[in-house]
């Protein structure tokens, strides 16, 4: 059978490329990089040159601002601690936020706010968008640290980090993002969108997991995590991962260079894809269309479980994911389409479908034609969807 | 793999899927809020179950548990059918995953649900509190309680 994998927002397969040189880097490159002898000292290079390679990308101006981390959540952790560190300091301990971050920010929001810290969580609205201006009516004297993801991770909203990144700036505090989404997905200038610290990791474009990095721009002292020996200017113990950081540097390199091909491509793609599911009866598109990753589509099916939805498409050879509780391993829908607006009833009933440009336009000729009956199926077993169909239940949204 | 195979069968082939119309007794339980609820259909013949049904919106297990149930009750006379547990449900489904096991506790109180619904509708007298309470009627703001 067919399969058709569309959870990218996941993970992603690796690229022909970083594999290629995932293995190279083992094979000859495979010296510890805080060795003096040649085979370090080549390891060493290597890791500079994939240094360069990230701050290129993201238009750092230093490559030394590039901190290699195992991957989106410990960099997020770190930029956390960080801005937090460095506001107590000066005696500031309020940290503004959005409530549809990744559990990586909100978990250790949480943390901090138990050692002392206040955090104020901004509405996202139906859209799933944070204005600048909502941040700017958040940021008080004693604010230290703004933390707002580039692109959310479920419902793909590309949140105006350029004009959040001015009136932070504007104000004297922090800026930190969670691009983990929007990394070599979309356009990113940490200098021109007056970003201080930028999450990201390298499994969600092409490179292996395990591997990420945080950029703190100069003059940020960050916090370690991770103690011990000298790597990443001290600020990060541990042997360097340096096939996964070459890989990811590669993937990286690939991802931008075609980035515009690859948007274009699926972004018609999504297009099709929400223009025909939500044709369906009681569907739902969630979150805003304008500002959209160009794989991200997520509905949600009234009347029905996404975890029954997820197995039956898995059934045909349709790879997604969804935010119901019973996927989530709560007994809570996702926190995301709750700061939406959405009742859990129609919470439950939620589709995410992440393309990427190894999608094709057969594969949405054939999720066009499997979900609708898989959909139509689950309803036509539930005992609520008669009388949701009929309007008798009725939920706000 | 998440489910065993058993649960896989009768999540993706559920027996006795589907409205009965004239159903001597029908039960609802759960709350679309928890995201599971179970409808159960009974016919019944000289206190003997003679076929029942079900409706789910829920997980896989919540569904694979309501084929099971129907199925284990089927046949059966009323008195069995009360005695039938959530374990037995889990154990007739090669087990579940403990996030999952309040599926089965939903089962158990939709087959109860229906019979006490016969029970009321032909003027049976029984002794409330041989039924339990709802473990997962209810949900309270922003939590599920379900176990």
């Amino acid at each position: 059978m067919k399969r058709i994998y569309v959870d990218n927002a996941a993970t992603t397969r690796v690229t022909e490329t970083a594999r290629r040189v995932f293995i190279e880097t083992m094979d000859n490159t495979w010296g510890n990089p805080s060795s003096l002898h040649s085979i370090g000292q080549a390891a060493a290079e290597t890791l500079l040159k994939a240094r360069q390679d990230v701050a290129g990308c993201l238009n750092a101006p230093r490559e030394r601002d590039i901190y290699f981390t195992s991957g989106g959540s410990e960099a997020d952790n770190q930029a956390l601690r960080t801005g937090a560190a460095m506001g107590k300091k000066k005696g500031k301990m309020h940290i503004v936020s959005t409530k549809f971050e990744h559990h990586a920010v909100l978990h250790c929001l949480k943390k901090l706010e138990k050692e002392g810290f206040e955090i104020t969580l901004l509405d996202v609205g139906r859209e799933g968008l944070v204005t600048p201006q909502q941040v700017e009516e958040a940021i008080r004297p004693d604010t230290c640290l703004v933390s707002v993801m580039f692109a959310n991770n479920e419902i793909g909203t590309i949140q105006p980090i350029a004009e959040i990144g001015a009136v932070c700036r504007k104000h004297g505090v922090l800026f930190h993002t969670d691009a983990v989404q929007a990394v070599g997905h979309l356009p990113i200038d940490v200098q021109a969108m007056n970003i201080d610290m930028l999450s990201m990791s390298g499994h969600k474009f092409g490179a292996p997991k395990g591997v990420g990095a945080l950029y703190a721009r100069n003059g940020i002292w960050l916090t370690n995590i991770i103690d011990g020996g000298a790597q990443e200017r001290g600020r990060r113990a541990g042997t360097e991962n340096l096939p996964g950081i070459v890989a990811m540097a590669a993937a990286l390199q690939e991802a931008c260079a075609n980035m515009e091909e690859h948007s274009k491509k699926v972004t018609a793609l999504r297009d099709r894809l929400i223009e025909g599911l939500s044709q369906l009866p009681l569907t739902i598109v969630n979150g805003s269309l304008e500002h959209r990753l160009p794989g991200n589509v997520n509905v949600c099916f009234q009347g029905i479980e996404g975890e029954s939805l997820l197995l039956l498409l898995d059934a045909k050879g349709i790879e997604a994911s969804s935010g119901s509780a019973c996927t989530s391993g709560s007994l809570d829908p996702s926190h995301v389409l709750l700061a939406l607006g959405l009742p859990h009833e129609v919470a439950h009933g939620s589709l995410r479908l992440s393309l990427n440009q190894d999608n094709t336009e057969e594969d949405v000729d054939y999720m066009l034609k499997e979900i609708p009956q898989v959909v139509s199926y689950l309803r036509s077993i539930s005992p609520v969807w008669e009388a949701i169909e009929k309007g008798e239940i009725h939920y706000a949204i | 793999m998440l489910y065993s195979e058993k649960v896989m069968d009768h999540f993706t082939n559920p027996r006795n899927l589907g409205k009965m119309e004239n159903a001597d007794g029908v039960g609802e339980v759960g709350n679309a809020k928890c995201g599971d609820i179970m409808k159960i259909y009974l016919k019944v013949e000289n206190d003997i179950i003679v076929d029942a049904k079900f409706n789910t919106f829920g997980c896989g297990s919540a569904i694979a548990s309501s084929s099971m149930a129907t199925e284990m009750i089927k046949g059966k006379p009323i008195s069995e059918a009360l005695q039938l547990s959530n374990q037995a449900v889990v154990e007739a489904l090669d087990g579940l995953p403990p996030q999952k096991l309040h599926c089965s506790v939903l089962a158990e109180e939709a087959v109860q649900a229906a019979v006490k619904d016969y029970y009321d509708k032909n003027g049976i007298a029984y002794d409330p509190d041989m039924f339990k309470t709802g473990h997962c009627h209810e949900c309270h703001e922003g939590q599920c309680s379900c176990d």
